[in-house]
């Protein structure tokens, strides 16, 4: 029986790829490990074995395509005797059979996320850019890396180190093209120690140059916090103002897909507690590449919070020599008129995708997301709560000391008499995070639980 | 007299080769099998200072073991390992392409480096701990750990011991004295000094031994485990795999220009030993010495296993990004398996006709195993771990709010 070759997912978060090379033809005997094509993704390029005994029948994909989805068929193994003739003649009723075959990958988050971010505000409410800017699609990756670039052109002072930034162009692939820009002394690869690392970059910040530090996730930063908090933060005040640290921070935060209790936290809520520190965790490409060259011009260390999963997702950033977003600045998404859901970075997937299926039940949802969480854009919120009366807050972090219980308490304190309900915060279970596809649904917050908090506050 | 320094320079170390050069291994200073002499178990650190610079190797070019090390094995116990490092492999080559196939996320195999943990784990006693890192799967494998169990955490389905909880590969098992692997590289390295310093508090007889990557040498962890476990002379034994590469960066980066890693422990005055970590009998002589040393009370030994990893760091790399194809073939110290296969079939115990039915018969088995473990379920088919279980085990005794959360959820 014939049997299709799917395009297989090289990682949890790979939602498509290039099939760059085939190394077998039609007609080709194929063994189980026998290497069949190379796939290229953003992140790397990658043999791929056969599974199964038989003959090539038929190449489904010819080599070179690009944004090839993951589980589309590629090609299809024959036994022998059979033709690819036969797969042809099957094709209509294995259309059914290849259903279950597809149903793992749905459990992944990513891979059932478009690529494209669906929700683009409809008008920019206040854009950072001049009206009749021209948009480029472009990712998050690349946004922030043509970020990094502009500004290490334009300031020399400026360098990236970490693990991997160099020669492999960053775990995640953010650093691509860096180091054949500017070279091994301004991209920097170094040894394994985050707690080292964070200490000479903050060392080098004292001594003038603006260290950028990518941390592979910002779980690895959990042994560099003494030098990031403890010295980086604090040492202008300290200092009597005569030393600090200006230096950028930045990796990805939070969970991605499958990869655990020790690599899937949201620190959201720990480095806006601190004073010295400022914290940017934007969502969108555009917000990513203004507030990146914001944070590395700013002269008080920032603390920037990416995202895995959002990487890969391509939104309008403006075409502009010079964009920059400013800190302490949010943004309004949506306009509404029942309820304020504020969030940022990965929460406002949430929010958004909620506030889409509450406008077909009628509940006219704003949607804010507050960019930067220190400084923290409070002003917006209450503004906007003050005419919907109702607000709900969406992370994925912990519910204790979560940022949405800080937003709750300054919203009741300040604009208390317009509440008409509850402030709800929406966050994850107070569990760390389980390897698992399907506990890890559970422990994240979800669309549907954003839902049903506006409905509770909307008392439908 | 300042204006006559020159400006300063960075000194960013490179590798002898990267892809495209042809891979070149005649600065890597090989010695002759059986040259370095066995010292006493309870020697002077100081007396054996030049092991750090040297290899204790026991296998020869012809297959024969020589020297003072060698010995330590019967016939039947190196067919043994030759079966553990077999299964090893084959294990590896089906998870990696289960990985493929999406039935599991990721996957660390490893090939090449199958000698260091097969022969360590017969050098150890019941109760022993080790913190291991991600590549030391033969301590289970030759432990006896059972094979459906690790592919049941891999395919984290309703069998996996760790109810879903843990990232496959990041084995746990009390009883087979394999503590939780961490993903953060290193904190178990200082971990396993303090776990060797209670079992000397308590009186008792266990040692531990801690287990770290070339490339994580750089993390205060190793450094902080050296210190304690010099001053208290904890019941320990530290090793370094050094397999050259840690994902991308070569090991010049954590080891800077001189030196090797096993020297790192002269400035602490623990015994350091480097060792051929291809040649499953030296691993096994040096772990059995270095366990014997802790468990009489001689104090901790460090050794840096010589090896190269050979594949890919992780489902997650590409080595030919940074590295040239070639380089593994061009490696030195050989294939583990191939070179214990030698030996065997040198001194008479051995065939190729029954390698190639051992291959088989492990292979096998591996199939086997992996059809009962996919029948429970693999990552998104099959039986699931109980959303019940995300809620046990944050603490001890469940607090109420997540016993209503648990209810919340319907379970």
């Amino acid at each position: 029986m014939a049997t299709e070759i799917l395009m297989p997912a090289l990682s949890p978060t790979m939602e498509e790829g290039t099939l760059a090379k085939w190394l077998v033809k039609e007609g080709d005997t194929v063994n189980s490990g026998d290497i069949m094509a190379e796939i290229e993704t953003d992140k790397a390029t990658m043999e791929f074995e056969a599974v199964d005994e038989g003959i090539v029948g038929k190449i489904l994909i010819a080599e070179g395509t690009e944004g090839v989805k993951v589980n589309t068929p590629i090609a299809v193994l024959v036994e022998e005797g059979e033709s690819a003739d036969d797969y042809q003649a099957s094709g209509g009723a294995s259309s059914d059979d290849s259903a279950p075959a597809e149903a793992p990958a749905s459990d992944a988050p990513a891979a059932a996320a478009p690529e494209k971010a669906t929700a683009q505000p409809a008008k920019v409410l206040e854009p950072d850019y001049p009206e009749g800017t021209e948009m480029v699609q472009t990712t998050v990756r690349e946004a922030i890396r043509d970020a990094m670039a502009e500004e290490m052109r334009r300031d020399e002072n400026v360098f990236l180190m970490g693990e991997e930034v160099a020669e492999y162009q960053g775990a995640y692939k953010v650093s691509q093209g860096l180091l054949d820009e500017f070279g091994s002394k301004r991209v920097i690869d170094t040894p394994i120690t985050e707690h080292g690392f964070a200490g000479i970059a903050t060392g080098a910040a004292f001594g003038g140059l603006r260290p950028i530090v990518e941390f592979m996730t910002f779980n690895f930063a959990m042994q560099a916090i003494d030098q990031i908090i403890n010295s980086a933060a604090k040492t202008l005040y300290m200092s009597g103002g005569q030393m600090g640290a200006p230096m950028v921070f930045r990796g990805p935060n939070g969970a991605a897909a499958r990869v655990g209790a020790q690599h899937s936290q949201d620190y959201a809520a720990w480095y806006m507690q601190i004073p010295g520190l400022k914290v940017a965790m934007p969502y969108s490409a555009a917000d990513a590449k203004g507030l990146m060259k914001t944070a590395i011009r700013d002269n008080n260390p920032v603390i920037f919070l990416e995202n895995e999963i959002l990487y890969g997702r391509a939104f309008d950033v403006p075409k502009l020599d010079d964009y920059t977003v400013p800190f302490g600045k949010a943004r309004i998404w949506r306009e509404g008129s029942d309820v304020t859901i504020v969030s940022f970075g990965i929460g406002m997937q949430y929010a958004l995708e909620a506030a889409d299926k509450l406008a077909e039940d009628g509940v006219s949802a704003e949607v804010i997301d507050l960019r930067t969480l220190r400084p923290m854009d409070l002003p917006t919120v209450m503004e906007s709560v003050k005419k919907t009366n109702r607000l709900v807050t969406v992370e994925e972090g912990w519910p204790q000391g979560s940022v949405g219980s800080y937003i709750a308490s300054e919203v009741q304190r300040e604009v208390f008499d317009y509440l008409d309900a509850p402030v709800m915060v929406c966050t994850g279970k107070d569990v760390p995070m389980p390897y698992a596809a399907n506990l890890e649904r559970h422990a994240l917050i979800t669309t549907d639980e954003v839902i049903e908090a506006v409905k509770q506050v909307t008392y439908r | 007299m300042s204006d006559d320094f020159p400006p300063l320079s960075l000194n960013v170390p490179e590798p002898g080769c990267r892809p495209g050069d042809t891979p070149d291994f005649s600065d890597f200073e090989i010695p002759r099998a059986g040259a370095v002499k066995r010292p006493p178990v309870d020697v002077e650190p100081d007396e054996i200072r030049e092991m750090a610079f040297s290899i204790v190797r026991v296998l020869n070019k012809d297959g024969e073991a020589v020297g003072d090390w060698a010995g330590a094995l019967t016939p039947e116990e190196l067919r043994e390992g030759l079966r553990h490092m077999l299964t090893l492999r084959a294990f590896d080559a089906r998870m990696l392409i289960a990985q493929r196939q999406g039935k599991t996320s990721f996957y660390m195999q490893h090939l090449g480096e199958e000698a260091i943990s097969c022969a360590f784990a017969t050098a150890l006693q019941p109760g022993d701990m080790n913190f291991p890192t991600y590549r030391q799967a033969g301590l289970l494998i030759a432990g006896g750990y059972p094979m459906l169990t690790m592919m049941n955490q891999i395919y984290s389905n309703a069998e996996d011991p760790l109810h879903g909880r843990q990232l496959p590969i990041m084995y746990s098992s009390k009883e087979h004295g394999f503590f939780s692997i961490s993903g953060n590289l290193g904190t178990q390295f200082v971990q396993s000094v303090g776990w060797a310093m209670a079992s000397a508090i308590s009186g008792d007889t266990k040692i531990a031994t801690g287990w770290i990557g070339d490339g994580s040498t750089a993390e205060s962890d190793f450094h902080s485990a050296m210190v304690f476990a010099s001053t208290y002379d904890a019941p320990v034994v530290l090793n370094i795999v050094n397999n050259q590469w840690a994902i991308s960066t070569f090991q010049g980066i954590a080891r800077g220009g001189v030196g090797t890693f096993a020297a790192r422990g002269h400035g602490f005055g623990i015994a350091s030993i480097r060792v051929d970590g291809n040649d499953y009998l030296a691993v096994h002589a040096v772990a059995k010495w270095a366990a014997e040393r802790a468990r009489r009370g001689y104090g901790p030994t460090l050794i840096e296993h010589v090896t190269y990893r050979a594949g890919g760091h992780s489902t997650s790399d590409d080595p030919s990004a940074y590295r040239d194809k070639n380089e593994a073939a061009a490696w030195p110290l050989g294939d583990p398996i191939e070179r214990l296969k030698k030996h065997l079939i040198t001194i008479g115990e051995w065939s190729e006709e029954r390698h190639k039915q051992a291959e088989a018969e492990v292979m096998d088995t591996v199939i086997a195993t992996q059809k009962k473990a996919e029948a429970i379920g693999t990552l998104g088919d099959g039986q699931a771990p109980s959303p019940r279980d995300m809620f046990e085990g944050v603490y001890e005794t469940m607090p109420p709010h997540l016993i209503r959360q648990r209810q919340e959820a319907g379970y």
